[in-house]
């Protein structure tokens, strides 16, 4: 990678949920950063979102307060002021009989629909916006899927944590949940499919079932849609068929245990990862900071540590804490539950560290905004 | 009738900048219409107290002349006349 990376970005915003409010952070060459927050203290941020398809970059998040309950809000100044509708912008219908607990992704539909946005939520269940993050509306198809009775919670709650609306048909979205694994619907969500095959559940007796693993993030590239990453509760797949069937990309990594998967933002089959070495030992392997990527979709993978601590490091990163900016070269970010956060301004070549002491960090999202 | 809701600082901002609110209740009502009626006037306010199936918050105690409302009838406890609500958050959070 050259050393021109920095200018050329132009000014790349950086949105941090954590585990006691939302911060943000821009920078013209990201390599210096100025952050504000906490914005909404003491909310659990699991999920936001910077939203570039519209004339000025929107930033939504995901808050949840112990006492006061889950919102959306959605700023249009990068977090200088706040809107929230009077009304619950995500609720459940009367006749589910649930209550919204927590937003757990909030993910832009496609390019040619800049007023959709998907929100993944706990329980387990799908809503869908129409107006940029306001207002969302509840996605039955999946709430009355036969097999919902049997989507269990995990040791993170019941939901929905992943959105993939294809970047092109718009009728075709593909989620996941834990437990329940992947689904899919070709017909704007009023079915939807399992979509498991060849994914193991090493903690059920039948370890392929059709349903029911415990998948903690999927990715793609908008490029090439048909193909899947997926870090599942133990187990690192692709898909090349939109989710069909899957086939182990584990080899090359340390542990296939771990929660983020990104993908590169220009280059489809480029991926991120960031291994745990397992279920029971959810330390990074080695005790060494290495982001995983791999440049051949899984059939290699290449330790990053540059400017990464690779002694006596030992908190998890979590499966949206993760995330890529948009900028020709792109950068890479990454937050820690012990609250430190790092940042690549060459896709994973070199890091520093340009934030610590953080609350635990939940999301990271990033993109060029100026 | 005339009862009077007490608001922590921290929900201020979505009463009408108000810490303390009057409503006007029937002379039979219950905690549950007096959250309804503040429910009209600020909706956003209902939502940090109650969830979208009506339910009280598992962390937000609110009590009813002194009585914590679990300990009472809950959303059903009568308000009687001149009655003080207050809304106090539980100790909760890390």
């Amino acid at each position: 990678m050259t050393a021109q990376h920095g200018s050329a970005a132009g000014t790349v915003a950086l949105a941090i949920g954590t585990g006691k409010g939302l911060f943000l952070a821009t920078s013209g060459d990201r390599s210096h950063w100025e952050f504000t927050g906490p914005h909404f203290p003491m909310h659990a941020v699991y999920a936001t979102m910077i939203d570039t398809r519209g004339d000025r970059p929107r930033i939504l998040a995901g808050t949840a307060s112990q006492h006061w309950g889950p919102g959306v809000s959605v700023s249009d100044d990068l977090g200088a002021t706040w809107q929230e509708p009077a009304d619950a912008p995500i609720a459940f219908p009367d006749d589910t009989g649930a209550s919204l607990e927590q937003v757990w992704q909030l993910a832009p539909g496609p390019a040619n629909q800049p007023d959709v946005v998907y929100a993944g939520v706990q329980p387990s269940a799908l809503f869908r916006s129409d107006d940029g993050g306001r207002s969302f509306r509840f996605v039955r198809g999946l709430w009355d899927h036969p097999h919902r009775p049997e989507w269990t919670p995990g040791f993170g709650g019941k939901a929905v944590h992943t959105v993939l609306p294809h970047p092109r048909e718009a009728d075709r979205v593909v989620v996941a949940m834990s437990t329940g694994g992947v689904y899919r619907t070709t017909d704007g969500g009023a079915s939807w499919q399992a979509s498991n095959q060849g994914i193991r559940a090493k903690f059920l007796p039948d370890e392929y079932p059709e349903f029911g693993q415990c998948v903690h993030k999927v990715a793609r590239h908008p490029a090439r849609p048909d193909q899947l990453f997926a870090q599942n509760h133990h187990g690192v797949y692709r898909s090349d068929d939109g989710g069909a069937a899957w086939t182990s990309i584990a080899a090359g990594l340390p542990s296939d245990f771990g929660f983020a998967m990104v993908s590169h933002p220009h280059r489809p089959g480029v991926v991120y990862n960031f291994p745990i070495q397992a279920d029971e030992y959810r330390i990074p392997p080695d005790a060494a900071c290495r982001v995983y990527r791999s440049d051949d979709a899984g059939g290699s993978w290449t330790a990053l540590t540059e400017g990464l601590p690779q002694q006596r490091f030992y908190p998890t990163v979590l499966r949206d804490a993760m995330g890529v900016d948009d900028a020709p070269v792109p950068g890479v970010y990454f937050g820690t539950r012990s609250g430190e956060l790092f940042a690549s301004p060459d896709e994973g070549e070199h890091w520093q560290q340009i934030a610590a002491h953080l609350p635990d960090v939940l999301c990271v999202r990033a993109a060029v905004v100026g | 009738m005339a009862v009077t809701v007490l608001l922590p600082g921290v929900l201020r901002a979505d009463a009408g900048g108000f810490g303390h609110l009057s409503l006007d209740l029937p002379p039979d009502a219950t905690l549950r219409g007096a959250l309804d009626q503040l429910a009209a006037s600020y909706p956003r306010l209902d939502r940090r107290l109650r969830d979208e199936r009506g339910t009280l918050r598992r962390y937000v105690n609110l009590y009813v002349n002194g009585a914590e409302c679990r300990g009472l009838a809950g959303l059903d406890t009568p308000v009687p006349a001149g009655a003080e609500l207050h809304v106090i958050p539980s100790v909760a959070g890390g």
